[in-house]
């Protein structure tokens, strides 16, 4: 049979198109069997070791006997199967875990359907499992690693290329951060009272980091991975279901969508930047923004003091109302990032707000507060700080102050696009009518 | 990727005042409370009967307006989510789980929707491998817009 035999390509795609249906149903099911499975196990890098087991033996029998019906539930079965017979053959195992086994094989007895009929058991434990993967004890690079493996359904090879990082590396990440969780013995449980904060915190910085990582360019020839900033919504959507009563996850939700919603604007075709105030509206995914608008709405229904992410999505949620930039409601961008100012004190908010305070009162109130960053040695290297302070300047008509301000700018930046703007703009404080 | 996923109407569901039964209704709201908690809903919504609406016909520079109700049953729409999924194939796994949305036989139809990746360069194999190389040599700077 040769490879351009008519029927070995028919074949070919058949397997092609069941091996996608595989990954789908793996997509769809996988958090779930794992998270049941660590409750069964108590050892979350056992329990997905064991569903990695279940689906090779799904790609390797669907084949022939075709997807389940239930294929969760087989899933389930299936890896519960192999956790026995580990424990069997393992005597030093065994005597430890003797009441495990013995308890996995009562429930062998049972309906495989038992188990996931139980909605409220399900939620739970996707929630301890989103709790352990996101665990502060984890460096981040790994916890999002980990969560994107365990609650994301991706591949060790998907999880580095969305990274841009070698599969090696990652597989390593994942590997050590299960053995952290396994030695530390952090237990599964949904973490409770003055905890749940800094624990749901944790969370949400994984999810949001993920999500930068896909939105932001970091360096020149950086390109947006706009299918990461969906595997970050995706979670926090999931997360904002797991915990309804949580104003910051709402808060994180609306303001991923509303920063999602700009991604069609925010590069030119050829992959270079374009400045929030140079976009072009018209490109923004409606559909996103008034998702982001109903998540803030969900947040305020739940009387608290605002958190960080509820407020940073209030101050994208003004620039997504703004059909152009001279209607941004500046004056309330100034109060938003006073009062994030107060909870989360950083000297690129304090930068923020003086760009917000001199939209609102004119570039000399800004001024002023910019001169007030000068000294800040956490700004020393960040070329935002002369670029704003170069433009208020030209809004002065300072220009020989604002040309060596953007020309300062200029050399702090990494990334080649903007750093040809900002000579720009320094190229034009020389030609500038008011200079000749 | 984004799919529209579409309940073709039945001669039942295009009767006017028609309501689906209150099982139907229960079964049909499971299943979307699944899709949210899944994190893949968008959008959905559902459709009067087409005794409500219109069409324009074009044809040259002539414009046409034909009130409803339209006949062919089978070729309404009756109802829509978007959904945000990674394949076609997964699209195909979660309108299998749903429940037949009407009482009859009934149709659910799947498009996917036209994205910015659709006209925009994709990296090659050789450029993803090209910026891995280089990442690995880069401090890390955050710029926001």
């Amino acid at each position: 049979m040769s490879a351009t035999d008519p029927h070995h390509a028919t074949q070919q795609a058949t397997d092609q198109a069941l091996h996608r249906t595989i990954e789908a149903v793996w997509r769809i099911e996988s958090a779930r069997v794992i998270a049941g499975l660590t409750r069964l196990t108590r050892d979350v890098g056992l329990a997905e070791d064991l569903a990695q087991e279940a689906l090779l033996a799904a790609l390797e029998q669907w084949p022939r006997s075709g997807v389940p019906d239930n294929p969760a539930a087989w899933l389930t079965a299936t890896a519960k199967h192999r956790a026995i017979d580990l424990f069997r053959r393992n005597a030093v195992a065994r005597r430890k875990h003797e009441e495990l086994a013995r308890e996995l094989e009562a429930l062998e007895q049972t309906s495989p359907d038992l188990d996931s009929t139980l909605d409220n058991t399900i939620s739970d434990d996707l929630l301890r499992l989103v709790f352990i993967a996101c665990h502060p004890i984890l460096p981040a690079d790994s916890r999002a690693a980990l969560t994107l493996r365990l609650l994301g359904g991706l591949t060790t090879d998907e999880i580095a290329r969305a990274f841009l990082t070698p599969e090696p590396t990652i597989a390593q990440r994942i590997v050590r951060a299960k053995r952290t969780l396994a030695d530390k013995h952090i237990p599964f449980e949904i973490p409770r009272g003055p905890e749940l904060a800094a624990r749901l915190s944790s969370v949400l910085e994984v999810i949001y980091l993920i999500f930068n990582e896909g939105y932001s360019a970091t360096t020149g020839d950086d390109l947006m991975r706009p299918a990461l900033c969906e595997d970050a919504l995706r979670l926090g959507r999931i997360l904002a279901e797991l915990t309804p009563t949580e104003p910051e996850v709402h808060g994180l939700v609306a303001l991923m969508e509303i920063q999602a919603s700009r991604t069609r604007a925010r590069i030119t075709s050829t992959g270079e930047p374009v400045l929030l105030f140079d976009q072009n509206r018209a490109q923004w995914d409606q559909l996103l923004i008034h998702r982001g608008l109903t998540a803030i709405e969900r947040a305020h229904k739940i009387n608290a003091v605002r958190g960080p992410y509820l407020l940073q999505a209030e101050i994208a949620a003004c620039h997504a109302r703004a059909r152009t930039p001279s209607e941004t409601d500046w004056p309330r961008i100034v109060i938003l990032y006073t009062e994030l100012a107060q909870i989360t004190p950083s000297p690129v908010i304090e930068l923020n707000r003086a760009v917000a305070v001199s939209m609102a009162q004119g570039p000399q109130a800004g001024l002023t507060l910019v001169d007030a960053l000068a000294s800040e040695p956490s700004l020393a290297r960040y070329h935002l700080l002369p670029s704003v302070r170069a433009d208020l300047l030209y809004k002065l008509g300072r220009r020989p102050e604002a040309r060596s301000d953007f020309v300062r700018a200029a050399a702090l930046t990494l990334n080649t696009r903007e750093r040809d703007l900002l000579l720009a703009r320094a190229a034009s404080c020389e030609t500038d009518p008011i200079n000749s | 990727m984004r799919f529209m996923v579409i309940v073709k109407a039945t001669p039942e569901s295009e009767k006017e005042g028609a309501l689906p039964d209150a099982q139907g209704l229960l079964e049909m709201g499971k299943f979307n409370e699944e899709l949210i908690r899944a994190g893949i809903v968008l959008a959905m919504d559902g459709l009067h009967p087409s005794s409500k609406g219109a069409r324009v016909k074009f044809s040259g520079n002539s414009r046409t307006v034909i009130d409803g109700p339209f006949t062919e049953a089978k070729e309404l729409i009756a109802g829509f989510w978007l959904w945000q999924v990674k394949s076609l194939e997964e699209a195909i796994e979660w309108v299998k789980r749903c429940p037949n949305p009407h009482a009859s036989d009934s149709e659910i139809e799947i498009r996917q929707v036209f994205e910015m990746e659709d006209f925009a360069p994709i990296l090659s194999e050789e450029q993803i491998q090209h910026k891995v190389a280089k990442r690995a040599q880069l401090p890390n700077q955050t710029a926001n817009q």
